[in-house]
Parts: C-alpha cells; sequence; structure tokens
C-alpha cells in the first residue's frame, strides 16, 4: 500500500474542510452568534493537521490503486467528520463529543438524524455548517477535491469509484478532473434555482440556503423542530420536486446537457425510480385519505414523505409515525430501496436492486432449463458477471451489517423492536427519522454511547457503501508494500 | 484535444499513455471488456465497448467532436474502415494502422485518398527504417536524422574504459577540437541537459549533436569507431525483418534471416532473392555459430518474443558480434535488458507514440506553430523539437550568451542556408533558422517557450 500517497490525500482533504469552514465564519460573523471562535479554533487545527500530514508524506510515487483509493475514501471520510465535529463541542451547543460526532457523521453523511433536542435554540453559524455538511457530503469531498486541486495521476477514478454511490461508476468525459467539475457545475446550478424558488415563497434567506442544502445533499437537517410541516405547500412542493431531482442519476442531467435527451428517456433506472415513487405515493394517499379528509393535503403529506424516504433525505411534514400500518411498512421498504446510483441518495440504489432482481430471475431460469445462456442486461448493455455477482455479494454483505448494527443496538438500549430496527434502517440508508421513538417528531438523543457510536460507523459504511469502511480494518492492506517505500 | 483510439492492443496502449500525457482527452474503443476494465483503472480516459467501426460505438465516443482517430486494430481493415466511418461522422483526422505488406505504397496511397485517412501508419516499417539508420552508423545506440540531414543527434552508452569518463564537458571540447555538443545526459533513471561544468561517468547514455562528419571524426578520436556493418544477420522472419532484409539488400549489404516457419521461409525467400534465408530455430546456439556468427557485423533479434530476442542477443554479444540490436516492445523488459548489457534495443510502438504524439501536437497549434518534427531521446525523458524561426521571434539577433533560457532546455542545432551551425555563446537567432530545440522533463510547444519569462 502506498501509505504516503494515502495519507498526503488526507491532509489535503483537512486543508480543504478547513476552507469549507469558511462560509459558516462568515454567517457566525453575521449573526454575532458564539460560533465563531470554535470555528477558528477548528479551522486552526484542521490546518496544522492538514499541512502536517502533507508536510510529512510527500509521495514521490503517485500511483495508486483500488485499495488506496478505498482507504483513502474510508479515512479522509472519517477525519472530516471526527475535526467537523469540534465546533460543536467546543462552543458548548453539544458538550459530549459523542453526540457531536453523531451528529457531524449525520451531516455529512447526509442522513439527518440528530440527538438535538432544541434546533431552534443553536447558533445559526453552527445550524449553517450543520446543513452546509450535507452540501458537501452529498456530491462527495473527494469529488470536489479532484475537481479543484491539479492532479497528474490518472488512476484518481478509483477514488471516485470508491467514493460515488451506486453499482457501476462511469466518468462523463474522459478526464476524472472534467468529470468532477461537470458533476459539482450541475449540483451548483440546481442548488441555485432551489434556493431562488425558496426566496419566492417567502423563505428567509438563512432557512432557504439551510433547507436547500438538506435537499441537495439529500440529508435532512433543517431549521424548525417541525421540519418543513411549518411551511406553506408551496414551499412544500419545491422541496419535494428538488429532493426528487436530486434523487436521479447525474449523469442524465449531463446527458440532457448535451441533448442527447433520447438516451435519458430509455433509462430504465429512471422508469422503476419514477414508477416506485408514483405507485406509492397513490397508495399511501389512499391508505392516509380517512386521517386528512383533503385530497390536496393528503397527496402532499404523502407525496412529501414518500419522496423524502426514498430519496433518503428525511425531512417531514407529517408525523408517519401516526399512520396506518400499511402506509407505515411502505415507506420501511422505500428506506431500503434509496434512489438512483449516481445521485446524493442513499439505500441500496435502484439500479442494484434492478440487477438483483434480474440476476434471480437468471438464476430461476438456469434452474429449470440448466444449459440455458443467459446474458444479464441493464440499461441497453451487456452487464458482466463480475458486477452481477458484486451486486449479489454487497447485498448480503449489507444485510450483514445492517443484523450486525441491531444485535448490537437490541444490547445496549431498552428500546423497542420498532425503534430499533428502524434506527439502524434510518442511519445504515442515510435516511433519518425511523419509526418509534426515533420517528420525524422525536430523535437520537436517549440512545446509550454504544448505540451512538454504533449507528455512526453505521452512517458511514452506508454513506461509503461498505467496502471502503470494511477494507480499513483488513490487516493485509495495511501491509507495507516495499516498492513504494524503497521509491 | 478530443482523441478516439480504436483497438488497445500494445500500441494502442502506447498511444493512449503517451497522448494522455500530453494532456489529451482520449476515449478508447475496445470489443474486449476485460481490456477496457483494465484500460480505465490505469489511465485517465474513457472506454467505450465495442467495434471501432460501428456507428454506435463511435457515436457513443463522441466522434462528432473528435479532432483525431487513431484506429490501431490488429487488422488493416477494420482500421481503414473505422476511420472511414468516423471522418465520414465529423472527425476532423483520422490514422489508420495498415501494415499488411501485400497492401504495396501505391495501393495505400490510392486508399487513402478515397477514404480520406490523414495518415496510413506502418509501425514495422517504421521500425524497419530506425534499424537501418542504426546500423549505418552502428556506434551509436540511437541516431536521429533531422529533416535537413546534414544534421544528426546520436545516443551512445560510455563504456566503463571510455576516454571521457570523469571528463568535463568544457575540457571535452578543448581536447577534441571536433565541432560537436553534448546535449542529453541520462544517468541512472534521471535525464538532464548538461552545462559546460557536467563531469560525464561511465555508463552515462549521452546525446550528442554534430554534422555526420564531425560525428564520425570524434568517434575515431574516442577510437569507438566501427565500420559500417556490410555482412548482417537477422533473426526471425517478421515483417519488420521482411522490411529491412529488403532495405540492406537494395544497398548491397549481405542478410541471413533465420526463421522457425518452413512457409514464411518460402515466402521471404520469394520476396528477398539476394537474401539467404535459413530455415531453423535461432534459439539454438549451434545453428547461430554454424551460420558464421562469428563472421557477422551485427546481430539483430526480431523474433515475435521479447525474451528470445533478449537471450539470443545476450549470446550473440557474449561472442563478441560487434553490434547487437534487439527488438523489444514490453516497457518493462528494456531496463532489464539494458541491465543484461544489451545497449541498442528498438521498440516499435514507442516509434509509432512518437510520431502521434508529434502529429497530434502539430494538429494542436496547426494555427501558429511553426514546430516540425519532435523527438524523444532517453527514455523519453528529454524531447527534441524543430522549428523554423519566423519574424515574429522576439529574440531575434541576440547572442545566446544575453538570451536568458529555461533551466533544462536547449537550442542544440541551427541551420542556416544549408549550413549547420553548433551554436556558442556569440551565436544568435535568425529569421528562416531552423533550429533543433532540446527539452527535459517539461513540454515546448513553440520556440518562445525557451525563453525565461518575464
Amino acid at each position: 500500500m502506498n501509505r504516503k500517497m494515502v495519507f498526503y490525500m488526507l491532509g489535503n482533504i483537512i486543508k480543504l474542510e478547513a476552507v469549507l469552514m469558511a462560509p459558516a465564519v462568515v454567517c457566525s460573523l453575521i449573526y454575532r452568534d458564539n460560533g465563531l471562535i470554535p470555528f477558528l479554533i477548528t479551522i486552526a487545527v484542521a490546518l496544522i493537521l492538514g499541512f502536517t500530514l502533507t508536510l510529512l508524506n510527500k509521495p514521490k510515487d503517485k500511483t495508486i490503486f483500488a485499495r488506496e483509493g478505498f482507504v483513502i475514501v474510508a479515512l479522509a471520510w472519517v477525519a472530516l467528520s471526527a475535526i467537523g465535529a469540534l465546533p460543536f463541542v467546543i462552543s458548548g451547543e453539544i458538550p459530549s463529543y459523542t453526540d457531536a460526532f453523531f451528529e457531524t457523521v449525520s451531516g455529512f453523511t447526509t442522513t439527518g438524524a440528530s440527538i438535538l433536542k432544541d434546533v431552534e435554540a443553536m447558533s445559526k453559524g453552527l445550524l449553517f455548517w450543520r446543513s452546509f455538511t450535507h452540501w458537501i457530503g452529498g456530491m462527495g469531498v473527494l469529488v470536489l477535491m479532484m475537481a479543484i486541486v491539479p492532479n497528474d495521476s490518472g488512476r484518481t477514478i478509483h477514488i471516485m469509484r470508491a467514493e460515488m454511490p451506486g453499482p457501476i461508476v462511469g466518468k462523463l468525459v474522459p478526464r476524472v478532473k472534467s468529470t468532477a467539475k461537470i458533476l459539482y457545475l450541475i449540483y451548483i446550478v440546481m442548488t441555485a434555482i432551489q434556493v431562488i424558488l425558496l426566496l419566492c415563497g417567502d423563505m428567509s434567506l438563512f432557512d432557504s440556503l439551510l433547507h436547500t442544502f438538506g435537499t441537495a445533499g439529500t440529508g435532512g437537517f433543517g431549521t424548525k423542530a417541525d421540519s418543513v410541516a411549518g411551511y406553506s405547500p408551496y414551499i412544500q412542493w419545491v422541496i419535494v420536486v428538488f429532493m426528487f431531482l436530486f434523487g436521479i442519476n447525474f449523469n442524465l442531467y449531463y446527458l440532457l446537457l448535451i441533448r442527447k435527451a433520447k438516451a435519458v428517456f430509455k433509462s430504465e433506472e429512471l422508469f422503476v425510480y419514477i414508477s416506485i415513487v408514483a405507485v406509492s405515493i397513490v397508495a399511501i394517499t389512499i391508505d392516509i385519505y380517512p386521517i386528512y379528509k383533503d385530497l390536496s393535503e393528503a397527496v402532499r403529506a404523502s407525496a412529501f414523505q414518500v419522496v423524502t424516504i426514498i430519496t433518503t433525505t428525511g425531512f417531514a411534514t407529517a408525523d408517519f409515525n401516526l399512520w396506518p400500518t400499511l402506509s407505515k411498512g411502505i415507506l420501511f421498504l422505500l428506506m431500503f430501496s434509496g434512489a438512483c446510483a449516481g445521485s446524493t441518495a442513499g439505500g441500496l440504489k435502484v439500479s442494484r436492486i434492478i440487477l438483483l432482481f434480474r440476476h434471480i430471475r437468471s438464476n430461476l431460469k438456469h434452474m429449470l432449463h440448466s444449459r440455458s445462456v443467459d446474458t444479464l442486461r441493464f440499461e441497453g448493455k451487456t452487464v458482466d458477471n463480475a458486477t452481477a455477482t458484486n451486486v449479489t455479494a454487497y447485498f448480503a454483505l449489507y444485510f450483514l451489517c445492517f443484523s450486525a448494527m441491531f444485535i448490537i443496538l437490541c444490547i445496549a438500549d431498552p428500546f423497542d423492536l420498532e425503534t430499533n430496527i428502524t434506527a439502524v434502517s434510518a442511519c445504515f440508508n442515510n435516511v433519518g427519522p425511523g419509526f418509534g421513538q426515533v420517528g420525524p417528531a422525536s430523535n437520537f438523543a436517549e440512545f446509550s454511547t454504544l448505540s451512538k457510536w454504533t449507528l455512526s460507523a453505521g452512517m458511514l459504511f452506508g454513506r461509503l457503501e461498505i467496502l471502503p469502511m470494511i477494507l480499513l480494518f483488513a490487516p493485509t492492506v495495511w501491509i507495507k508494500n516495499k516498492s513504494f517505500s524503497r521509491k | 484535444m478530443n482523441i478516439i483510439i480504436v483497438g488497445c492492443g500494445k500500441i494502442g496502449t502506447t498511444l493512449l499513455a503517451n497522448l494522455v500525457a500530453e494532456g489529451h482527452d482520449v476515449t478508447v474503443i475496445d470489443n474486449n471488456p476485460a481490456v477496457i476494465t483494465e484500460i480505465t483503472n490505469i489511465y485517465d480516459v474513457m472506454a467505450v465497448c465495442g467495434n471501432g467501426a460501428d456507428s454506435e460505438a463511435l457515436e457513443e465516443a463522441g466522434v462528432a467532436d473528435t479532432e483525431l482517430v487513431i484506429s490501431a486494430t490488429g487488422s488493416d481493415e477494420l482500421n481503414m474502415l473505422s476511420c472511414f466511418l468516423a471522418k465520414r461522422m465529423g472527425a476532423q483526422h483520422t490514422v489508420a494502422r495498415i501494415r499488411n505488406p501485400e497492401y504495396n505504397e501505391r495501393s495505400i496511397n490510392f486508399m487513402r485518398k478515397q477514404l480520406d485517412i490523414s495518415l496510413a501508419m506502418n509501425p514495422e516499417l517504421l521500425a524497419a527504417h530506425a534499424l537501418y539508420n542504426i546500423l549505418k552508423l552502428p556506434s551509436a545506440a540511437k541516431i536521429e536524422t533531422f529533416s535537413m540531414r546534414n544534421f544528426e543527434m546520436i545516443e551512445l552508452r560510455l563504456k566503463p574504459d571510455s576516454l571521457l569518463d570523469g571528463m568535463r564537458i568544457i575540457d571535452m571540447r578543448a581536447k577534441f577540437k571536433a565541432n560537436f555538443l553534448i546535449c542529453a545526459v541520462q544517468r541512472d533513471e534521471e535525464a538532464y541537459i548538461p552545462d559546460g561544468n557536467f563531469v560525464l561517468k561511465s555508463g552515462d547514455k549521452i546525446g550528442l549533436t554534430a554534422s555526420p562528419a564531425e560525428i564520425t571524426k570524434l568517434l575515431k578520436e574516442l577510437s569507438i569507431l566501427q565500420k559500417q556493418a556490410r555482412n548482417i544477420m537477422i533473426l526471425g522472419g517478421s515483417r519488420t525483418a521482411f522490411y529491412l532484409a529488403k532495405k540492406l539488400g537494395n544497398a548491397g549489404i549481405s542478410v541471413t534471416v533465420i526463421e522457425k516457419e518452413r512457409a514464411i521461409c518460402e515466402a521471404l525467400s520469394e520476396a528477398l532473392p539476394k537474401a539467404v534465408i535459413i530455415n531453423g530455430d535461432g534459439a539454438q546456439q549451434e545453428l547461430l555459430l554454424e551460420e558464421g556468427l562469428h563472421s557477422i557485423d551485427a546481430f539483430v533479434a526480431l523474433t515475435g518474443i521479447d525474451e528470445e530476442n533478449i537471450l539470443v542477443s545476450s549470446f550473440a554479444q557474449s561472442h563478441n558480434v560487434p553490434k547487437v540490436i534487439a527488438k523489444v516492445n514490453r516497457d518493462e523488459l528494456i531496463p532489464l535488458a539494458e541491465h543484461w548489457g544489451l545497449d541498442c534495443i528498438v521498440s516499435p510502438k514507442k516509434l509509432i507514440a512518437d510520431i502521434l504524439v508529434q502529429y497530434a501536437r502539430a494538429l494542436e497549434n496547426s494555427a501558429g506553430s511553426s514546430m516540425e518534427t519532435l523527438y524523444k531521446l532517453m527514455d523519453d525523458k528529454v524531447e527534441a523539437l524543430e522549428f523554423r524561426v519566423k519574424d515574429d521571434f522576439e529574440r531575434l539577433g541576440i547572442p545566446f550568451k544575453q538570451l536568458e533560457t529555461k533551466p533544462n532546455t536547449l537550442v542544440a542545432g541551427i541551420m542556416r542556408d544549408r549550413k549547420t551551425i553548433i551554436p556558442s555563446g556569440d551565436d544568435m537567432l535568425l529569421a528562416g533558422d531552423r533550429v533543433i530545440v532540446l527539452a527535459a522533463n517539461q513540454r515546448i510547444n513553440t520556440l518562445s517557450d525557451i525563453l525565461k519569462k518575464g
């Protein structure tokens, strides 16, 4: 393993975090709140740490392989969260480091699960940072780094693959750097449009920005105790539409930009995604109509909750804890599906589910016709065997991790089954709120320290799609490769 | 610049590595998914899995916005077809690898014109040219002839007992009264453009420019001059061997070709009436000795297997054959072969890569550039470029000693009115000159790039 390169990249990421904290400092300056000093201390710490790492680890050989890519991404995300939590602790607004770490991980992984009992009492600067982590984590901080930092290594694709969600990560244009730039450009433009639309709905600039960050990253941190419930129907619809849009594969927006709209309409993943959303909205609307007794309100509540859960955002306009079991059941399943690959959403991803079903179908077919030769197709292309096997393996690994975390929660906390299982699901899939004690109207504050650390790890596992985090613990990854140290 | 490369074999991969390093945006098309995966893991390129002559694959690769399409698959016909298609679909320039000797020059030119192909490249023919040049002056490891032909650059490796060992470059000029310039030195993995105080060591690979007459004089003084080879043995009956034997035969040099396959031998003997064709396994030392390994001037190993070339060459070297050349295609084997003492190695795919990099650069600055040729020296660490000085060059008529140039760049030669000048501090650039510029570890696009900024 090329350790120097790993730590060099890590140093750069930490430096980048210091820069990304600057908007929060500005925000603290404007509102003259007590976030300013903690931010400045954190930035100083980050810069010192970052420069120490980069100066001590100037790599002569910049070659990285898949394993370095995984390790860089995993370490970067842990380091980002560990440092990003400092302002909360130093300012005293979240005194426990465990809580602050949970909150920051929840931000970067775009989960939106919170331990805050009273959001509205927080300083504006800290609230801004909390939501801004969603925006950074949504598209990925390493992708951001690749877009702005010059890099002559041709192998940065390994980092991109490790950070971007989905079974198949491709490039839009030949260069990784240009691809990263295009992705961020689309991301920024969509963010700007949403801010403007929210401003038109008479939302304050601060709230517009923070809610947009929460939507763009499909995170879910808001500024109000009742999430988005208190805002006008117009604002709720804007957020629904944008949550939905940020759940679509960004490659499709690029195809639209280069006028290849035909390819967009042919996208199987998009079609399935839209179908799942539509069917769920209709089913839940029928199910909850007796409660609301008003069609437009029932549709809005249903649409908002379906989209917020499938895109793993986690805003809420209704306490779906009180809904009938069928609606809750649908929402629970949507948590796992997640939105499209290559979007900012979490979960399993629709494309993976499609591949899984097709793989199962061809296996069943093989049982009936043992000599049948079957090719797996997706988006009009043949999927090679390795990808199909990867998807199945991922699925198995996913449930293994899920079970492990669930058992730890059951040991550490006295909550009921529904609370524990949905808490794990909400964190692992980066959704945010679950059911029972962790429903949209409550929070994760009551969990024990062990559970909070477990769930924090779960959020990171979920955001990075398990493998990078697991590799961090594999001893073989850390064995010194002499060829790198000699050079 | 957007470039599409069809076919990622040896040549395609070398091309893409070079073109990506040049900063071009490269998309590759290959029909083998395993190759695609491998390529995208190593290089910063986009890959499309498909047939290069399939319009859908070309469209997916974005052919309409492409400046250059290079088709380098193993099949000449597929290359021509995909170039033709690409051109019709909007690509600006196309390059096809066409190497079958059965397509003679006339028919290739005809097809090129009809199919609108900008350049047809034949790696084997180019390798044969390069080999022929080396055999003309066997003392050098590599020889480059620039466009004026009365100016050459040779690469030499200093042997342990070399007269130059431990000598400063300034002292060298005083000792040998020849008009020459040591313009590049490679020591270990590093390449330098040396100044006068640079001390040479044995084991260095040096690049030397002078006019051909001066080079002969200098080599004589260094007592390493070998006379032109008259009697050459070629191992392997590959296409390169065919082209080379033909060229050598035309120049009146006697050639022996050793080839295992009977059928190939028959075809060769038909095509090369003057050459001696031996049907046998060249890896058998007995056979080589029987065919007169001791009496030949040069041995060239051109089989398709790198390892065999290296081993048999080393055997020939151990029997004191004056000049031994091995064809080695795999990059990782070249340093190994050099380690074994083989100083003269030819890699056809590198020759092709040089030509296309040069071609791409010329396309890129076709607007204002005056760059005419580009050569890569010293394991690609040094570039030699040929420029024509235009009258708008900002430093016309200023002597070199007053000209502030960037470190690791050098004007190695000037050609003015059919005369070659090896520049000293008092020489200057004039409009209409052709100059050879050397640059180590950097990229030069125009002549002004060698000047210090500001």
